[in-house]
């Protein structure tokens, strides 16, 4: 199943926000969204995921899902969106309740999930006992427990320290390594987008529009390796490069707003 | 191989501490020293009633008040009054509260029920609702019902508002979230709203429980033959304030069981916070 933005722009009131934005997520492929603050990479998500309606254009939707996939677009969000009155098992099995699975598939579903995510020790536990990273593991588990075609991933590390940013990209890795998932993935770190992506997509200030669609030439395999290294890096300058001067004038913006 | 740095500093006269300036502001209490303090008035109070430094027509002692109540509670005279309140409060609490949970939500979820809800609410909740007792008597008539209704009236309102002020605390991003995994609305309701509104619909239920004991009181010294409220009032005007301060300290009584029961329902139905 494809992912498609098709002309997509958003304004808030006076505010114009993205402006003719497209691109195609293809089924398995990881597609990182980049850019200077504010130029409107979490709206664009939100509208990719149905959770807001553009002023024009759309998000499409392009060839049938995964039959087991129970929510085919999910997100996984920068704070975490848990329930902090649920422990970790419930805020996992949350979306699968209203679904038809039986108590037992859910029961299954849930402990795959806990499992993929190195939570099976903490069912138990509630939010406010868990670190940050362990919060987002369980926001994650709770995504792979629907099964989902894309991954919606708004900024979910931004909220981290760089340890722990670290250990979550390693299971990101892993966790899209064999391609049964795409992800569209927001982010203001380039670092990530190289390590991630298959493409990068990369917004200019506010209103966001495409600057560049830049691919990442090797597989994600590969990027682990010493001398892909300085090539991942050569990379990324070459994208800062690109959004230095906007995020400069984006980052004065919000100052004198 | 990674290469170990000097770290142990040197202590000598040239060094000095630095001074600790983060004393103070965090003030605690001690587990008893509260308790302490009241059987210390109380003992004092006590001290003064037996040595008639006090007139007991004005303030009798502690002592005098334990045995009104003992003698209230062996005629019998103190379950009539009593559980002639609790009826009073219980089913204006539960009426009050039914209704402004269910307007609380539909104000806290409905655009419509928003618009119209706050306007009524925001004109009707400052009025003294003891004042409408004498209207609630011309409608309903000389027994229980205007004094259950006042109270039903105070409660609503107050509950109203904390249950609406809770929908709106919870958090969007967990509504987000469950919209994101297609969860239905009633679930929605029932599993993000409706707890993420718990503490302020608790908190809503303290203040309710006091306006609830503080309009029984005075819907019965109003027009009541049997009640707590009635009691005291009687007891005022016969100069018994041995059996007025008796009156007293069951209300308080009363307050403090429920404010009890309302820690103790926080305690478990918030234990996540």
């Amino acid at each position: 199943m494809d992912l498609i933005a098709d002309h997509i722009s958003h304004r808030f009131g006076e505010l114009a926000v993205l402006d003719d934005v497209s691109f195609t997520v293809g089924a398995g492929e990881v597609v990182a969204i980049v850019g200077p603050s504010g130029c409107g990479k979490s709206t664009l998500l939100s509208i990719l995921g149905g959770l807001l309606q553009p002023a024009s254009g759309a998000a499409r939707l392009r060839g049938a899902p995964p039959s087991d996939s129970l929510n085919p677009l999910t997100f996984v969000f920068q704070d975490f969106a848990l329930l902090p009155w649920a422990d970790v098992e419930d805020n996992v099995e949350f979306p699968l309740l209203h679904t038809q699975l039986s108590a037992a598939a859910r029961r299954a579903q849930v402990d795959d999930a806990l499992r993929r995510t190195g939570l099976a020790d903490f069912r138990k536990a509630y939010p406010k006992q868990l670190s940050g990273g362990m919060r987002q593991r369980v926001g994650i588990a709770r995504a792979l427990a629907v099964r989902p075609a894309i991954l919606l991933m708004d900024e979910p590390l931004s909220a981290l320290d760089s340890q722990t940013r670290e250990l979550l990209m390693e299971d990101f890795v892993r966790l899209l390594a064999d391609g049964s998932m795409g992800a569209a993935y927001v982010t203001h770190n380039l670092e990530e987008a190289v390590r991630l992506a298959d493409r990068i997509v990369v917004l200019s200030r506010r209103p966001g529009r495409i600057r560049e669609v830049v691919t990442v030439p090797m597989t994600r395999a590969e990027r682990g390796q010493v001398l892909a290294r300085e090539k991942l890096l050569e990379l990324q300058n070459q994208m800062w490069s690109l959004i230095r001067t906007e995020a400069i004038d984006a980052e004065r913006e919000v100052q004198h707003a | 191989m990674l290469e170990r740095a000097q770290h142990a500093p040197a202590k000598d006269a040239a060094t000095r501490p630095v001074r600790f300036r983060g004393a103070g502001f965090v003030p605690s209490s001690g587990r008893y020293s509260g308790w302490i303090a009241l059987a210390l008035v109380i003992a004092l109070w006590q001290i003064a009633g037996s040595a008639h430094w006090i007139n007991p027509l004005f303030l009798p002692a502690p002592s005098a008040i334990a045995r009104a109540i003992y003698e209230l509670a062996i005629s019998g005279a103190l379950w009539q009054h009593v559980s002639a309140s609790l009826l009073r409060i219980g089913v204006g609490w539960l009426l009050g509260t039914a209704a402004g949970v269910a307007v609380g939500f539909a104000i806290g979820l409905s655009r419509l029920a928003r618009s119209v809800g706050i306007t009524f609410i925001s004109a009707l909740f400052p009025i003294p609702k003891i004042a409408l007792l004498p209207l609630l008597i011309l409608w309903l008539g000389i027994g229980e019902e205007p004094k259950i209704a006042t109270i039903a009236l105070g409660v609503f309102f107050s509950t109203a508002i904390s249950v609406y002020s809770g929908v709106d605390a919870v958090p969007r991003n967990l509504i987000r979230m469950a919209q994101s995994f297609n969860v239905p609305f009633a679930a929605i309701v029932r599993r993000v709203v409706w707890p993420g509104a718990l503490p302020s619909i608790l908190a809503g239920f303290r203040i309710t429980a006091s306006v609830a004991l503080l309009l029984v009181v005075s819907a019965e010294m109003i027009g009541a033959q049997f009640g707590i409220g009635a009691f005291v009032l009687q007891a005022g005007n016969l100069m018994q304030t041995d059996q007025l301060l008796a009156g007293v300290v069951i209300l308080s009584v009363f307050g403090l069981a429920v404010g009890k029961a309302i820690n103790w329902a926080e305690t478990r139905l918030l234990h996540w916070r």
